[in-house]
């Protein structure tokens, strides 16, 4: 990786990170596990990285055997998070 | 249209919709739709990356996400609502399972089956991915079991709990080092994810079981800055900012329930003060 594409990255990094930290704020307590469960499936976007290791083609061993035990990982990750979460959320909906 | 140029704007809207999801989380009546909002911006980022890779092994990708669509909602619908906290906690530790898969896969093709030389951004991107994700794979495995009285959720405490950790996350750094200087050596790898994986386990072991839904929350940060970490190794943009985004609003968000529950973040995670036993049931 070049140094310029790095720093590019580090923007990325640095002002998404403080995006993320401005994010939350005086959050219900019976939202804290909703959110959390939220972010969780957020957090499966490592998904993207499975499918890209998955796919490297002619090299069928060890990388692409872990690439596609992380993308069912990753999806149990991504689908499971929403579904619970919305199963959370929907609860929240028949209290009111 | 350059097809790459319409793939980064899909992860602009991605993005976008990552942010606006969380941030209608936060309160009660928007917080369903703020979900929704966010797992739309999870299909675009997929699709996208889909298209990117002009998948050639399409039928085995679609198998594997499959199965885990399959897993994932069978679990999310039969879990009962009183077990939330232990869910999401068995999700997260599979997404930092994913994540090391993700970093040694990408090492195994550099060094091991092209044999290339790593460079040294993406040899540390790997290591602090393998790190994180192995540390959340364990330590959510524990958080769960506590909770779920698989094992005591009391805290486990032993003398010199602090150095041993201490001395592990040295010995994980000098491996880590030492894998750079020479990335074709996959034994100091093996010993990196070995570390990680005990160390997972030992940082979580003495925290007691009312603690957990915290824990659980900070761990999940942590799975979002290695997902951030493999957004570096793969050059991915959605991947750091998405990752970024989950690990520090889940700092802060951690913050705020240890405040809820008259705790401090420093107390939680040297452990040992929780001494309540028992499960910690739903917090929410």
């Amino acid at each position: 990786m070049s140094v310029e594409n790095l720093i590019i990255l580090l923007y990325i990094l640095v002002l998404s990170s403080y995006v993320g930290f401005e994010l939350i704020a005086k959050v219900p307590p019976t939202l804290h596990t909703p959110l959390m469960s939220g972010a969780n499936a957020i957090s499966g976007i490592t998904i993207v990285g499975a499918i890209i290791c998955s796919n490297e083609l002619g090299y069928t061993t060890v990388s692409k055997i872990l690439g596609m035990l992380a993308l069912i990982l990753a999806t149990i990750n991504v689908v499971g998070g929403y579904v619970v979460t919305d199963r959370m959320l929907q609860m929240f909906k028949k209290k009111k | 249209m350059d097809l790459t140029i319409l793939i980064q704007i899909a992860y602009l809207i991605s993005s976008v919709l990552f942010i606006v999801g969380i941030k209608m989380m936060n309160k009660t009546p928007t917080a369903r739709q703020g979900n929704i909002y966010s797992s739309i911006a999870m299909l675009i980022a997929i699709v996208a990356t889909l298209i990117q890779v002009n998948v050639l092994t399409l039928p085995e990708m679609f198998a594997c996400m499959l199965i885990g669509t399959v897993i994932g909602t069978y679990y999310a619908k039969k879990v009962p609502m009183t077990k939330m906290p232990e869910m999401v906690a068995i999700f997260n530790g599979f997404g930092g399972l994913a994540s090391l898969f993700v970093a040694v896969s990408d090492y195994w093709l550099r060094s091991i089956e092209k044999g290339q030389d790593v460079d040294t951004i993406t040899g540390i991107s790997i290591i602090l991915s393998v790190l994180i994700g192995g540390v959340t794979f364990t330590g959510s495995y524990i958080a769960f079991a506590k909770l779920n009285g698989n094992i005591s959720g009391r805290a486990i405490v032993f003398k010199g709990q602090h150095p041993l950790n201490l001395a592990l996350l040295i010995v994980s750094i000098i491996a880590g080092i030492l894998l750079l200087l020479e990335p074709q050596m996959s034994m100091y790898m093996y010993i990196l994810i070995f570390v990680s994986l005990l160390l997972g386990v030992l940082t979580v072991i003495p925290i007691g079981g009312a603690d957990m839904p915290v824990v659980i929350s900070l761990l999940n940060s942590y799975s979002g800055i290695a997902a951030c970490f493999t957004g570096f190794i793969l050059n991915n943009q959605v991947l750091i900012i998405s990752g970024a985004l989950v690990g520090t609003s889940g700092i802060i968000l951690t913050q705020i329930m240890c405040k809820a529950m008259n705790r401090s973040l420093v107390s939680v995670l040297l452990g040992g003060f929780g001494q309540t036993t028992g499960t910690a049931g739903s917090n929410g």
